[in-house]
């Protein structure tokens, strides 16, 4: 536990900044990529979340703008080492978007336009922790970062943070997603460095 | 923020460096076929995106995934779901190749 409590350390400078083992300090946004950019309009654009009962919730672009926003500020870490810290954000918490789902499922498997995939439990979207997030740094979510809306949930390394977000499917097993299936670690905790199986 | 180039990949020949770290032969010559699609062709001839967090080779047909290659600090893992079948041109079994000389 550090001195200095996290809630108010504010916007940290590079020197003695606390990273998770393993990760360097970046000031750019670098983009990874596994495939084309998909485009999607926002008319066409929806978003869902399918229960384990067969139930599905769907929200429309205009529909996700209605409810309520929240602008996290947060801090990234990618699994192929870099951080990028303070990041303002701005998107409907998960917790909203769960109010009126009814479900028991212990398992999340969240699915992207483009056919990504990624796994992670659900109660690790819950309890202020995961948005669907269409701003960064104040503007609409460039396409290349994953607008125009992406999963951020930022306790992960950032691939479970889902871009170009379609919906999410809960589950009662646990199914892994694209690079949890291609030796990357089934949970993804940076601080306790979990990047590959059997870290 | 600077955007970099969108849907930047390469051709299949830059899976040959981290292939030959597994495979005595060298796979890009491999002919393969797409399970999405069908397309046939050389390994060389898909698109590859990545290297990092892993490559990832994608149909020049379809755009579906053929092949993904991630390289740990210790393993790599490849998964092959994508293709059909490889076909690997090699040389007969015993067979000096090159010349048909025989010896004198
Ligand atoms: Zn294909």
């Amino acid at each position: 536990m550090g001195f200095v409590s996290r809630g108010f350390r504010g916007r940290p400078r590079d020197e003695g900044v606390k990273l998770p083992p393993g990760q360097y300090l970046v000031h750019d946004f670098p983009v990874l990529s596994a495939g084309p950019t998909p485009r999607v309009p926002l008319d066409r654009w929806e978003f869902a979340i399918d229960t384990e009962d067969g139930q599905t919730h769907r929200w429309s672009w205009q529909e996700l703008m209605a409810l309520p926003a929240e602008t996290p500020t947060v801090d990234l870490h990618c699994v192929t080492k870099w951080s990028k810290l303070g990041t303002d954000w701005k998107g409907v918490s998960l917790d909203t978007l769960f109010a009126d789902v009814e479900s028991s499922a212990e398992y999340a498997l969240v699915y992207s336009y483009g056919g990504y995939t990624t796994n992670l439990p659900v109660e690790d979207l819950l309890d202020g922790k995961a948005w669907i997030a269409y701003q960064f740094d104040g503007e609409e979510l460039a396409a290349a970062h994953g607008g125009p809306a992406r999963l951020l949930v930022p306790h992960l390394y950032l691939w479970k943070s889902a871009k170009w977000v379609q919906g999410i499917r809960l589950m009662n097993e646990d199914w892994p997603g694209f690079w949890e299936t291609a030796g990357y670690h089934n949970y993804g905790d940076p601080w306790r460095e979990q990047r590959y199986q059997g870290d | 923020m600077t955007e970099p180039a969108q849907d930047s990949y390469q051709d299949g020949n830059a899976l040959a460096g981290p292939l030959r770290e597994i495979f005595a032969v060298d796979v890009t010559a491999a002919a393969g076929q797409c399970v999405h699609c069908g397309l046939a062709g050389p390994v060389a001839s898909l698109r590859v995106y990545g290297p990092a967090p892993g490559m990832v080779a994608r149909c020049p047909g379809c755009d579906e995934v053929v092949l993904r290659l991630v390289r740990g600090p210790d393993s790599a893992w490849l998964d092959l779901r994508g293709t059909v079948s490889l076909r690997i041109p090699l040389p007969g079994p015993g067979v000096p190749d090159g010349t048909g000389e025989g010896p004198a």
